[in-house]
């Protein structure tokens, strides 16, 4: 396919569906899959064909639509409504021409002129909800592939870098390195090989951001991917999807087979002379192997471990080749970038974070689900406009960045969400899980909660954080029993410098941060588990080991 | 202080440990009679006592096993102002703490049933036999430790000069310390 | 061949291009403590104790993996770096069984040294007493893994000196463990040339001979580089 050839089949498709009468949008992201989306799927295509209306009602697949709390969702295109809870029993009403069967699904009906959506900017998840991600032409009728098309036949590479540069795109995973100068960095490397990297090894307790792009859009890390292979002079891709992920897989598979045939992927890109490989590479579930030296020990078939910085992969990664490693959103950025420019993508967002950041929900909150907010949005809009606030109780914190994250209190609720901002306030960016906590929770018991994640994931090749992590679970597990000293909280804190300071990775690095941010925040808390041997939140129980002995 | 003699008062006490410590101790030999002339021994497993008595410096040897040995612990360290973890076991729960790799009931059951040839069964009654505690623990995780001397045993000479810069007020050499 | 000049702890020394700062500080008596580094085989930096500070790096680095450059200014001994290390001593110590007094290596044992040379007279963590085995199917060796602080020294000379590979690491975290094969026991191993390679570099009492008992046991330390020294540079000296 040439990049005209393409341009006609983007006219073709859209001509094709704006000819039909309605498009059913039925939600297949993990979400709603959960609770009945499949069997929703199979009860409306029987009733198309029950009604006869095959030839002018289309039923598609579609990534997440974002309010996974209300699943199964469905968009019926015709009347632009967005449907939750719908249960297979609604078919009927849902292909009906006649506007009165509709009025059925009126209550269940979800206001999309609500602050869930109207404070949402969606670049990422723009194709989530309205592209069927098992279909290229839906991609492609959404656009799709025009950029890589627009980079191929109207750009140098080293244009796409300077666009890249130019958008002030930072990196997704949570570092927030900007992605344009670690692209240059790969350009500039004199060897001939060199490789390209998706980080698909999305693994914080509640984050499904990565996952629901992977599963509601793939063709678009695919796209951004090869637009960086482009850039930098890679002729091979491989994504590095932990194997968890069963859905995102199937449709990445899907999507690399039909990219591939339409020699969108492989050789001859639009009949250019660029070519570009991707393959899969399935983790078997560790954490650790989202860092990306451990990463890549992991494709190359090593044992998944971490090893030193510097040499950073950009000079000397996969095979000792010069590789390029982007998240799965920071790929999902580059196709918009490229297609409206680095100067459109840096409008959107702060001063030194540009563009938006995808969020899922997760916790004790309204909303939980996926959503896309400009960088700088406050927390405040986040939770409470966005998430539609706590559904019973009071707001505690807010949980950013997972394990290597920290827990954000009240007062810090109209901070700008940024890289910065969040980092003065003792936590970071992170991927963008987003767990809130009401007053029923223990942020000494979250503190263990993640630092047990932390024990557990550790790979075990530095001591500071096989054995420290360890050590700090103790103390903190003994906290919560009830058998703690005030010594135990300054060994806490003594811990987490030695961790800070000497690991070898960044998980190490990172773990003591939950316990940090807690300990700064809430410390009347631990001090309660201690002093007191109780628990505020009333959740820890308090049977101490040594008083039982003594009974 | 004592108030009679005016001299620190010494004490010893045998907590879960093998009594090498207390061996080692006396091999001070005639540096025991010059100890003597500096410190009134106020207490030791020998002596007779029926409350432990106040106390300026006080060598625990051996590891907290049993709810005795918590509960006296306790009260030494109420009564003691400078408290020694005195040898490995006292310090790291060394031999004795080799227990905790097992369960109790295994243990007793070794000990009471697999190897007795006389009495065959697990001494019980009358709250004669302490508990056991689920785990050995070194003294400083069950009462606050002010000194450590390490060493299985810690030789003679190490507890001399050990005992001779507390009582010279300095504070203790660490360099020639070590576990084993 | 280049030199390069750099300050180590106050002191300008010179190194050869391609040396790491561990190694020029230990050619100068600056004895940088260290577990996993064992001359002769490749540095891992997983031990930690070899991090050192070195002007205008943010982290501290493992000297065992930082290549000398012009002009370098190190300290391989502030405080700080002095307290990290002795609480890596007290956290190895606590992971694990380490009972010196039943120790076929007590008074030659790397970590044991370690701690007295920092200072460690008690652990201020709570020892974790796992239950580990210990495999003595081996005719002439046996592995206590109770003793074992995962180094690798013993994976790498395997590896990398006797080419059997017998040994690896299985499992993660705490529960890491080196296995020999794929998990068979020691004695039962097709690989194993029963060399004794990871015996000798082994620097507690995992790996020992059979026969050994408390204190007993002591390791050459100079075999390894007669070897290397006679396969890199084909000279036959210690």
């Amino acid at each position: 396919m040439t990049f005209e050839e393409l341009c006609g089949k983007q006219t073709e498709e859209v001509e094709r569906q704006q000819a039909l009468k309605n498009r059913i949008m039925c939600c297949t992201a993990a979400g709603c899959l959960s609770c009945g989306a499949d069997g929703l799927r199979q009860a409306i295509s029987a009733e198309i064909a029950a009604q006869g209306r095959q030839a002018d009602v289309e039923l598609c697949g579609s990534g997440c639509m974002g309010m996974c709390s209300r699943g199964p969702l469905v968009l019926s295109a015709a009347c632009n409504r967005l449907y939750g809870n719908v249960a297979p029993a609604d078919a009927a009403a849902l292909v009906s021409a006649d506007p009165a069967a509709t009025e059925t699904l009126a209550d269940r009906a979800i206001d999309l002129d609500s602050p869930f959506f109207s404070k949402q900017t969606r670049i990422v998840l723009a194709n989530s909800g309205h592209v069927d991600p098992e279909k290229l032409a839906d991609y492609i009728a959404a656009g799709g592939y025009q950029s890589l098309g627009k980079a191929l036949t109207a750009m140098s590479p080293r244009d796409v870098v300077e666009e890249v540069k130019k958008s002030g795109l930072r990196g997704r995973g949570g570092a927030g390195y900007p992605t344009g100068l670690k692209w240059e960095l790969v350009m500039k490397q004199i060897p001939q090989v060199k490789y390209v990297v998706c980080n698909a090894d999305e693994g914080d307790p509640g984050a499904f951001m990565d996952r629901s792009v992977l599963e509601g859009d793939p063709h678009r890390v695919l796209e951004g991917m090869a637009i960086a292979g482009f850039a930098v002079g890679a002729q091979q891709g491989f994504i590095y999807v932990r194997g968890e992920y069963g859905l995102a897989i199937q449709r990445l598979q899907t999507a690399i087979k039909q990219a591939e045939r339409e020699h969108l992927l492989g050789a001859r890109i639009l009949d250019s002379g660029f070519q570009f490989r991707i393959d899969l590479r399935v983790g078997a579930g560790a954490f650790v192997c989202g860092e990306e030296t451990a990463l890549i020990a992991s494709i190359e078939g090593k044992r998944g471990e971490p090893r030193q910085r510097p040499p950073y992969p950009p000079e000397s990664g996969l095979w000792g080749a010069p590789t390029l490693i982007n998240n799965v959103e920071t790929f999902a950025n580059i196709p918009p970038i490229v297609q409206n420019g680095g100067d459109w993508f840096a409008s959107v967002g702060t001063a030194s974070s540009k563009g938006t950041k995808v969020f899922a929900l997760a916790g004790k909150i309204v909303n939980t689900g996926l959503i896309e907010v400009p960088m700088g949005t406050t927390l405040r809009t986040i939770l409470f406009d966005i998430g539609g606030g706590i559904p019973e109780g009071k707001f505690k914190a807010a949980q950013t960045g997972g394990p290597s994250g920290g827990c954000i209190p009240e007062q810090f609720l109209d901070t700008p969400v940024d890289y910065e901002s969040l980092v003065t306030i003792g936590s970071i960016m992170g991927s963008g899980g987003l767990i809130v906590m009401d007053d029923k929770s223990c942020m000494v018991d979250v503190a263990r909660f993640f630092m047990e994640f932390c024990m557990d994931e550790s790979c075990g090749k530095c001591i500071p954080c096989r054995a420290g992590t360890v050590q700090m679970h103790d103390i903190l597990h003994r906290m919560t029993r009830g058998d703690a000293t005030e010594d135990d909280i300054e060994m806490l804190e003594t811990l987490s410098g030695l961790l800070r300071e000497t690991s070898l990775c960044g998980l190490g690095q990172t773990a003591p941060n939950p316990v940090m941010s807690t300990l700064k925040y809430f410390r009347d808390e631990y001090e309660a588990h201690i002093r007191e041997r109780r628990c505020p939140a009333g959740l820890c129980q308090m049977e101490s080991q040594l008083e039982e002995a003594m009974a | 202080m004592d108030r009679v003699t005016g001299k620190p008062r010494l004490a010893t006490v045998w907590l879960g440990g093998c009594s090498g410590c207390h061996m080692s101790f006396l091999d001070l030999d005639e540096r025991l009679i010059d100890l003597a002339g500096r410190v009134e021994f106020c207490a030791s497993p020998l002596t007779d006592y029926k409350d432990f008595p106040e106390a300026d410096i006080t060598l625990v040897e051996g590891a907290v096993a049993n709810t005795d040995h918590l509960s006296h612990i306790r009260t030494v360290r109420e009564r003691t102002r400078t408290l020694i973890s005195f040898g490995d076991c006292a310090v790291t729960g060394n031999v004795t703490a080799l227990r905790n790799l097992f369960k109790i009931e295994d243990v007793l059951d070794r000990a009471y049933r697999e190897n007795s040839t006389v009495v065959i069964g697990i001494p019980c009654g009358n709250g004669v036999l302490p508990r056991l505690l689920a785990r050995v623990r070194p003294v400083h995780e069950v009462v606050k430790v002010d000194h450590y001397l390490p060493g299985c045993p810690p030789s003679a000479d190490t507890i001399h000069a050990f005992l001779m810069d507390l009582l010279d007020g300095r504070a203790p050499s660490t360099s020639e310390l070590r576990f084993g | 061949m280049s030199v390069k000049t750099l300050e180590i702890d106050g002191r300008m020394l010179t190194g050869r291009t391609g040396e790491t700062v561990f190694a020029v500080a230990w050619d100068h008596g600056i004895q940088i403590p260290r577990l996993c580094h064992v001359g002769g085989l490749s540095d891992v930096g997983a031990c930690r104790l070899c991090l050192v500070e070195i002007e205008g790096r943010k982290r501290l680095q493992a000297s065992c993996l930082t290549l000398i450059e012009e002009g370098m200014v190190v300290k391989t001994a502030t405080p700080k770096l002095k307290s990290h290390r002795k609480l890596i001593v007290e956290l190895l110590l606590a992971e694990r069984n380490h009972v010196c007094s039943v120790c076929v290596m007590n008074g030659e044992c790397e970590l044991q040294d370690l701690a007295a040379s920092h200072g460690v007279d008690h652990v201020r963590l709570r020892y974790q007493f796992p239950s580990l085995p210990v495999d003595t199917s081996h005719e002439r060796f046996g592995i206590d893994h109770n003793r074992c602080i995962l180094c690798t020294r013993c994976v790498r000379v395997c590896d990398e000196v006797e080419g059997a590979h017998t040994w690896d690491v299985c499992g993660r975290g705490t529960a890491s463990h080196i296995i020999s094969d794929l998990g068979e026991p020691w004695g039962e191993s097709d690989t194993c040339t029963s060399c004794g390679k990871c015996v000798q570099v082994c620097p507690t009492g995992a790996l020992f001979s059979k026969g050994k008992t408390v204190a007993e046991m002591r390791k050459d330390r100079g075999f390894l580089k007669y070897i290397v020294t006679a396969r890199e540079k084909k000279q036959w000296i210690g």
